[in-house]
């Protein structure tokens, strides 16, 4: 079939756009990454890889906001696909009070990070929060926490935010996978005498397999787009302990000027994400089956 | 049973503890919040926190921001992005297929990494502090997940409906507006929900390219509270309220629509 040229045309406006205020940029990244610019000036001098040398040599609060993003990601990632597939086995039927608690958990996908951020602002409060002093109402005062200012737990204190705002919406594409599984795999599993572990592990899990795919690879990204929520709430601190790379990003740019650095971790950011999601979709892809 | 019941009660608290938390505390003064955090307001305050905030900020003005940078911003990626998915299902052979990797590459590229750069093309443009670079940088930054989820939904098509526009002399204009636009609406209002948060609730780029109140939008104004309010909670959760209005009451009524768009983003077609 022979199509008019003119389907040429269709991509224009979006392509103008998109080049412009997404892959020039990006490339240009790469090009600042080279320099030593301050990003006000209009002169630069290009100085090699140095800006690659200081952070793989000595920037040691590059490395811990590499080691918190990990962590962070890790923890966001096993917690949330851990209590989104649960809650969506405990969901699955479609009942009315289901519906109704689906959209319940799912509520606080559609709050700005902000709004999020100073809600559990509140919840952590060292002195007013509600976490501390629900603590102390059940007798379990040596628990209570500076849950945001403490730096050895701050991060989980996030991590658990970051869970609480979109558990909801990953409950839903575990809904989603688990009614895409033909019903009679069930009922030949139960006339064959198979117990309820057995059942989920030959053929829950495994026919899951490609909402799972999603669902990491999906939390991954947004634990690496965090930047809002971790802005908000901590800054980054206390003493770096919450700083992951694209508030680190943020903070080299616009707070030091040295826009050749910044450049330099976002590039190296990028490789990062790239190595990550490759690994995912080699071991993901792997363990995929079918009926 | 008894482990599953518990389970979905502790979770159900603490999705509506924090919440009401934050109604409650928007209808207290600064003392009852320090005095009884967890009460419920004993005085008829109630609306004194929103006249407060109303008077001392230009909420209005942040309102009607964040309406026209959302409403501009997820009409014309939805539009260019539809186009995009449209040419892309037509072309359907390599080059389309270089032009769909092209653009959901862009998925995988979080705007924290571009955001140096970014900020020195907005500059020298002359676009900070403009509600047009926030809508042209929001499109730009969208439009690889839109184009995503509706090639995904175009290529579902029947094929030969295409064809048969083609050979009543149809031209692509016509076949794109006549038949695949309207063929597409549940893909497109799904799309443009998912675009609706996103950009509603977005913060990065109002934290970037603006420092002038008068172009201020919600979450940026928002994200100040903090600085000028400090602790205090009821003013911060009355602004809390006033920028989650629209979508929650867009989320009771459309629920079963923003489920579907919020997670089309994450799912194919």
């Amino acid at each position: 079939m022979k199509i008019s040229k003119s389907i040429y045309l269709f991509f224009i406006p979006g392509l103008v756009l998109y080049s412009i205020f997404f892959v020039f940029p990006t490339l240009s990244a790469l090009f600042y990454s080279f320099t030593d610019w301050d990003g006000i000036s209009a002169d630069f001098n290009f100085i090699g890889f140095e800006n690659y040398q200081r952070a793989a040599a000595g920037d040691s609060i590059f490395m811990k906001s590499v080691g918190n993003n990990l962590e962070f990601m890790f923890f966001v990632a096993v917690f949330q696909t851990l209590v989104a597939l649960v809650f969506a086995i405990f969901l699955v039927k479609n009942t009315k009070f289901n519906y109704f608690l689906r959209a319940l958990f799912f509520f606080p996908t559609i709050l700005s990070s902000v709004s999020v951020a100073f809600i559990w602002a509140f919840v952590y409060d060292p002195n007013l929060g509600i976490l501390n002093q629900l603590l102390s109402l059940l007798g379990l005062e040596f628990l209570t926490q500076n849950w945001l200012g403490n730096g050895d737990i701050a991060i989980y204190s996030l991590a658990f935010t970051q869970v609480w705002f979109h558990a909801g919406q990953m409950l839903i594409i575990f809904v989603a996978g688990l009614h895409a599984i033909p019903n009679d795999l069930y009922e030949a599993a139960k006339i064959e005498g198979a117990s309820r572990w057995q059942i989920f592990k030959k053929i829950t899990w495994p026919l899951l397999a490609p909402s799972a795919t999603i669902v990491i690879a999906y939390t991954t990204i947004q634990s690496f787009q965090a930047f809002d929520l971790v802005f908000a709430l901590t800054g980054g601190g206390p003493n770096y302990s919450t700083e992951i790379i694209a508030t680190y990003i943020y903070s080299i740019a616009f707070r030091g000027y040295d826009f050749g650095y910044a450049s330099a971790i976002s590039v190296i950011f990028m490789g990062i994400i790239a190595l990550i999601t490759y690994i995912q979709f080699k071991v993901l892809r792997s363990n995929r089956v079918s009926y | 049973m008894l482990f599953r019941r518990f389970a979905i009660f502790i979770y159900a608290i603490l999705i509506l503890v924090p919440l009401t938390m934050v109604v409650l505390t928007s209808m207290k003064t600064l003392e009852q919040t320090f005095d009884n955090p967890l009460g419920i307001p004993t005085d008829g305050l109630i609306v004194e926190n929103f006249i407060n905030i109303f008077q001392e900020q230009t909420m209005a003005g942040y309102f009607v921001n964040s309406s026209v940078v959302t409403l501009f911003s997820v009409s014309f990626t939805l539009i260019f992005a539809a186009m995009i998915a449209f040419g892309i299902t037509r072309l359907n052979d390599w080059k389309g297929n270089v032009l769909f990797a092209l653009f959901t590459i862009g998925m995988m590229i979080p705007p924290q990494v571009n955001m140096v750069p970014l900020y020195s093309l907005i500059l020298n443009l002359g676009l900070t502090n403009s509600l047009l670079g926030l809508v042209l940088v929001n499109i730009s930054s969208t439009i690889p997940v839109a184009v995503f989820i509706l090639t995904g939904f175009m290529k579902t098509l029947p094929k030969e409906l295409l064809e048969a526009s083609t050979i009543d002399g149809a031209g692509n204009w016509r076949i794109f507006t006549k038949v695949v636009v309207p063929l597409s609406l549940p893909s497109l209002s799904a799309t443009a929900i998912f675009l609706l948060v996103m950009h509603w609730n977005d913060l990065l780029y109002p934290l970037l390219f603006i420092t002038d109140n008068a172009y201020k939008t919600l979450p940026l104004a928002l994200l100040d509270f903090q600085g000028q309010y400090s602790t205090n909670y009821p003013m911060l959760f009355t602004g809390v309220l006033i920028a989650s209005v629209p979508m929650v009451i867009m989320y009771i009524f459309l629920q079963r629509y923003f489920v579907a768009g919020m997670t089309s983003g994450t799912v194919k077609g």
